[in-house]
């Protein structure tokens, strides 16, 4: 059979309504279960937090003022002039919409829906030693919950701190007998680690996956991953071109620790106001000349032990 | 919308609470038009705004007559447009006086019965006098009790006959178009810096924008939701926005318009084909004690026979509604079964019920798809009330607060009820979702769009179709055989609906009724205009006449992306006549032709002597744009060429109103019932008209101005998260919506978090003069302090999704219970958008303190039930 090509994710967080859709279509879709202890967090609308077993679609709710957007401006075209996507009029057949540069507003609030990278390096799957984890035929990283043990290990080295193991849970909403609506039967697949799937199994049919599918705004999009690598260049340049210089890409640098990440993001300031990594790096990159040096280090013990038996003689 | 140059929304989080729909904004957006988001708070919708404006809540008519008068002013309305479509040209009667010349009232104010007489409103008639209605003027008590501004749900009052005196060069005094620049001059960019909060820079930028996105080249489009409509003078909001729009030339054209974002599924559907006390199917008004005793009456007073438009054929639409009710049993000679209507003897809406349960004179009561115990205002006078009744059925999805109150509400921990002491039998009925059934949801563009059932409800829950249709089946069994002419329209109504393979009547049965038909062969119709007055044809709801054309589900097509044309004319079906833009004769200049390639729709065929385009037209199709008939033919041959509200009884867009509003022909801007903000228009404070329940369960806080008003210091406003929906019922029982909004919370800036030592994820306790309530609280730069007439002025914002319970995910205190009910005379709506409150750290009293601190706040303020009930603030500056 023909290698399928890759897929991924483009998340474009400039036209995100932060309706949460995707995270509630996940869930639904892949049965996890409700988690936290249903207490409002404080961090704006985000009562969410974190990815994590349960929650593989999280979106981050960040409030701004005057300052931290011309900061984010700033440091965007910082990004610019350091080789990122050129500035340059995107083709339209509208007629001319006003580009001037929009004045610095007062005040924004960021809305992004973050998921599991699909990493082309990914740490996960390098370090898991029972073959748990695979990549599929898609390029996509998937954990085969049936062959975890649970050992924890992909959890640590996943740079962006996406894979968690399911430790406890409460509920999924179905109706069964025997049960008040609303409570749920027992949580699933405990124990083991768990992560976005990229819907492996809607894939195999051919099916968008369940966040980029219900997304309203199509602020998620699915497709394969050269295409969506570049509509991502190409709305960043529309979005400098308009004068919001703050637009920049994550992870759709394939020179980067990771290799590049099968989901790119469109952010508008810096990762970490999101809660991403500035500058990813798979666990595993230095293997090599971590293996070096260790050879180096035995080779010299070998050495110093030789030299001690020969002294010795 | 997605074809908007520019979309102003306002009073409304079309982002948040209609995500769905916001697609076609996000795609207006990707084309490069502009949203201009203006509300109290920065909410999802301001964050992709290309502007957010902040403005206090209630004071939108302000800022409206704002753009209107800059608009006039500096003579950037649409001229062609306006003097053609508009009846800016046309003159008002002689008798008409503004509230530029009353202090603030407009001419026929009853300060007895608190509302106004109209008939000075009307149009100058050019054989003298004024044109009135055809059966008269309804004096605003009447036409307010039966909320007859429902009526006008698809297309404008009647009028006796269409012929008025017109001055098309705008100059005569008594034009419309003078009549509105004189009313709207002192509204200026000053007036809303100090009424509304809006910079004049802000201002400027939204005049600008939308005087640069209208024309004949662009168009600008208005998108409101109940952030208009719930305010005692709600429907003058809406009226203010349709008023610019059509100076604009922003009606009838793609892109344009003013969309109302209706809140559920289906809530359009609702009014269509109603759910409301005061109306009957395709807006035909229920008939009133009094005034509709003879069905010549009834007839006439919808719609006159010499009047222009499709209005003037009332008589057929309600001919076929009552031989679709009653079949055989309606005949010519027993007026189609008329008097098998019910009658109305006054206000029957859901507040003047609740008030009569409470008072021990409703004994049972229905509640469907609705959970007042959470969701109306004033929640503990809801819950009180129900505690009153006999019996109450509650149908739901789920064991919400309506079902529970009487064992586990806020009444039963504060100690006001004891279960054992509440006679009520409440009866739950377990609903079918809307996967358990099929049949149709009407959403905000007046599309139909059919649902499929893919599983069967499961245990007893049932369908409201099949509850319905089997409680119709046991209670005629139980009165078979009865003499009693009182039990006649229950026994002789058409329930024949051929069941489906589960034994339960068919929904399509029930959408080819709707649809219409000839009885003899039961062929179904296609079009409103193939119904007849003489009992040969039937239909439920004439305006959905097409739905089922040539026997197909028209509501079920499903064509992606619609087909491809313009229209996504093969998705759904959009009533009337399946048309995608209503008054689309508008889309085309006065001789026919489209006003700019651009904005090309409908227009003229010369060569085929009709009209073409990718729309169905909203006009009669042969008729030339030159056409000028004598306008006492009435109906569509009254029509002129130039004449495109079919539905108006004059054929034109009415920038003033002669008849159909009972608080006035032109907005005018007062404050709230309840204002920390004295009103710098006029000497007139609160809305003249406005509809009160004053009663010591619905006390009102006193206004600026008042002893006591800075004892609620604060205005509150209550709103929908996307999360949630509505009273929660659900949303709450589902946990992974409600893990995303767990809990009650209340946003307010970080100004008033210092004033009143709130902090980031504590509680703070609300009060007003009805109820206290604990939520957490966000401090968020997303609420800003406001300054109003040189004065801060700080909003409080409650979304109202959580309620007290045990049987939900989450639970919370309801921030309806702070709302009192004071209404909109037009529509009996209720204003929740905004009223007096104040805030203190911490969590609230439990047990018996929680009424001992509300009413230590209602003594301190002085509150009885008779303060804030005055109609007229200040009577000798305004002439009484």
């Amino acid at each position: 059979m023909e290698q399928p090509p890759r897929k991924g994710f483009f998340t474009d967080t400039s036209i995100c309504i932060g309706c949460k859709a995707c995270e509630v279509a996940c869930k639904e879709w892949n049965h996890n279960p409700r988690d936290g202890d249903l207490e409002l967090t404080g961090m704006s609308y985000d009562n969410t937090v974190s990815l994590g077993a349960s929650t593989w679609r999280h979106v981050a709710f960040v409030e701004q003022g005057r300052d931290a957007i011309a900061a984010a401006r700033t440091s965007g075209r910082a990004l610019v002039s350091l080789g990122m996507p050129s500035v340059g009029a995107p083709a339209s057949a509208v007629p001319a919409p006003d580009v001037a540069p929009p004045d610095t507003p007062e005040f924004r609030w960021l809305m992004a829906s973050d998921v599991c990278k699909h990493c082309t390096h990914a740490g996960c799957l390098d370090v898991c030693p029972t073959g748990a984890l695979f990549r599929t035929e898609f390029g996509t990283v998937v954990i085969q919950p049936d062959v975890c043990n649970g050992c924890g290990t992909c959890v640590a080295g996943c740079p962006f701190g996406v894979v968690e193991r399911r430790s406890d849970g409460t509920a999924a909403p179905t109706y069964r007998e025997g049960h008040r609506k609303g409570e749920q039967p027992p949580v699933p697949k405990r124990g083991v680690a768990q992560k976005c799937t990229l819907c492996y199994d809607r894939l195999l049919d051919d099916e968008t996956p369940a966040c980029a599918k219900t997304c309203p705004t199509t602020s998620i999009k699915f497709g394969d991953h050269t295409s969506m690598v570049a509509s991502a260049r190409e709305r960043v340049a529309e979005l400098h071109a308009q004068g919001m210089t703050e637009a920049r890409l994550y992870g759709a640098n394939e020179l980067d620790g990771v290799g590049g990440t099968g989901s790119v993001f469109l952010l508008l300031d810096e990762p970490e106001v999101y809660g991403l990594p500035p500058d990813p790096r798979v666990c595993t990159a230095d293997l090599p000349t971590m293996y070096k040096r260790a050879g180096v280090a035995m080779a010299g013990m070998v050495a110093a032990a030789a030299v001690a038996f020969w002294k010795g003689r | 919308m997605a074809n908007a140059d520019c979309i102003i929304l306002m009073g409304g989080n079309m982002a948040e609470a209609h995500p769905v729909g916001f697609q076609w904004v996000s795609e207006a957006l990707a084309k490069g038009a502009k949203m201009i988001h203006v509300d109290p708070r920065f909410t999802r919708t301001s964050a992709v705004a290309t502007k957010h404006v902040s403005i206090r809540a209630g004071s939108d008519v302000v800022f409206l007559g704002g753009l209107i008068n800059h608009m006039i002013s500096n003579e950037l309305y649409f001229h062609d447009y306006v003097v053609a479509f508009t009846n800016a040209a046309t003159l008002v009667s002689e008798d008409f006086r503004d509230t530029e010349d009353l202090g603030g009232l407009f001419s026929g104010f009853d300060p007895e019965t608190g509302k106004y007489d109209p008939s000075t409103w009307a149009y100058a008639d050019p054989a003298g006098g004024t044109v009135t209605g055809p059966s008269g003027e309804e004096h605003g008590a009447s036409a307010s009790a039966r909320a007859a501004g429902h009526e006008y749900g698809s297309g404008g009052p009647p009028l006796e006959h269409a012929s008025v005196l017109r001055d098309e060069t705008l100059q005569h005094p008594r034009t419309v178009f003078q009549v509105l620049k004189r009313h709207f001059s002192r509204y200026t960019p000053e007036m809303v810096r100090d009424m509304c909060g809006i910079s004049i820079d802000d201002f400027e930028y939204v005049a600008r924008t939308i005087a640069e996105s209208s024309g004949r080249e662009r168009t600008t489009c208005f998108g409101y939701a109940t952030g208009w409509t719930q305010h005692t003078l709600g429907a003058q909001f809406i009226r203010t926005a349709a008023v610019l729009q059509l100076l604009m030339g922003n009606v009838g054209r793609p892109g344009s318009g003013i969309m109302a974002l209706r809140g559920h599924a289906s809530i359009q559907g609702s009014t269509d084909i109603p759910t409301l006390f005061n109306l009957l199917p395709g807006y035909l008004p229920m008939p009133s004690v009094g005034r509709h005793d003879s069905y010549r009456e009834y007839v006439d007073s919808i719609g006159s026979k010499q009047q222009k438009g499709y209005w003037a054929y009332a008589e057929t639409y309600v001919v076929n509604l009552l031989k679709a009710w009653w079949g055989e049993a309606a005949t010519a000679e027993n007026d189609w079964a008329y008097d098998y209507l019910p009658r109305l003897s006054g206000a029957h809406g859901t507040y003047q019920t609740t008030a009569d349960m409470r008072d021990g004179k409703v004994e049972g009561y229905f509640v469907l798809g609705q959970n007042p115990a959470v969701g109306s205002a004033n929640g503990r006078q809801q819950r009180l009330a129900m505690a009153q009744l006999k019996w109450l059925v509650v149908r739901d999805l789920n064991m919400i607060e309506s079902a529970t109150w009487w064992k586990d509400g806020p009444e039963i921990e504060s100690g006001e009820l004891r279960t054992e002491d509440i006679a009520t039998e409440v009866f739950f009925m377990p609903a079918a979702t809307h996967v358990e059934k099929a049949g149709s949801f009407t959403q905000t563009q007046r599309m139909l769009q059919w649902r499929h059932q893919a599983v069967q409800p499961p245990g007893q829950a049932q369908s409201e179709l099949d509850f319905f249709h089997e409680l119709g089946v046991r209670i005629r069994a139980r009165l078979a055989g009865s003499t009693d002419p009182r039990d006649r329209p229950l026994l002789d109504l058409t329930w024949d609906y051929p069941p489906d393979a589960h034994g339960n009547p068919d929904p399509e049965a029930v959408l080819a009724e709707i649809n219409g038909y000839v009885v003899d062969d039961r062929a179904p119709l296609s079009a409103y205009t193939e119904m007849k007055a003489d009992g040969t044809t039937a239909g439920g709801c004439w305006i959905y006449t097409g739905v089922y054309a040539d026997g197909r589900n028209q509501a079920a097509r499903r064509v992606p992306q619609g087909g491809g044309g313009v229209t996504q004319s093969e998705w759904g079906w959009v009533w009337p006549a399946d048309r995608r833009i209503l008054y689309n004769r508008a889309s085309a200049d006065r001789d026919g032709k489209p006003w700019s390639e651009r904005k090309a729709y409908m227009s003229w065929d010369d060569a085929q002597g009709r009209w073409v385009g990718p729309d169905n037209v909203d006009f009669p199709v042969d008729k030339h744009p030159h056409a000028r008939p004598d306008p006492s033919l009435g109906g569509a041959e009254g029509l002129a060429g130039d004449d495109p509200f079919v539905m108006q009884a004059d054929g034109k867009g009415w920038l003033y109103t002669p008849k159909g509003l009972v608080d006035g022909p032109l907005p005018a801007h007062y404050e709230a019932a309840e204002s920390p903000v004295r009103n710098a228009l006029y000497a007139q404070q609160q809305a003249p008209a406005r509809v009160l329940l004053a009663r010591s369960d619905n006390m009102e806080a006193p206004s600026a101005g008042e002893p006591g008003a800075d004892v609620y210091p604060y205005v509150f406003t209550t709103y929908r998260l996307t999360e949630h929906h509505t009273a929660g019922g659900m949303s709450r029982w589902s946990p992974y919506l409600a893990e995303l909004q767990p809990e009650m919370f209340c946003e307010v800036s970080p100004e008033l978090a210092a004033e009143r030592g709130l902090v980031n994820g504590g509680w703070a306790t609300i009060v007003s003069p009805r109820a206290a309530i604990e939520a957490r609280v966000l401090v968020t730069d997303r609420i800003r302090s406001l300054t109003i007439n040189g004065r801060e002025v700080q909003q409080v914002g409650l979304p109202y999704h959580w309620g007290v319970g045990s049987d939900a995910v989450v639970t919370g205190d309801a921030a309806n219970d702070l709302l009192g009910v004071m209404m909109d005379p037009n529509t009996q709506i209720q204003e929740s958008k905004v009223a007096s409150c104040d805030v203190i750290a911490g969590r609230r009293p439990r047990g018996a303190d929680l009424q001992r601190l509300v009413a230590s706040y209602q003594q301190r303020a002085g509150t009885t039930p008779e303060t804030g009930t005055r109609a007229v603030t200040d009577p000798e500056k305004e002439g009484f």
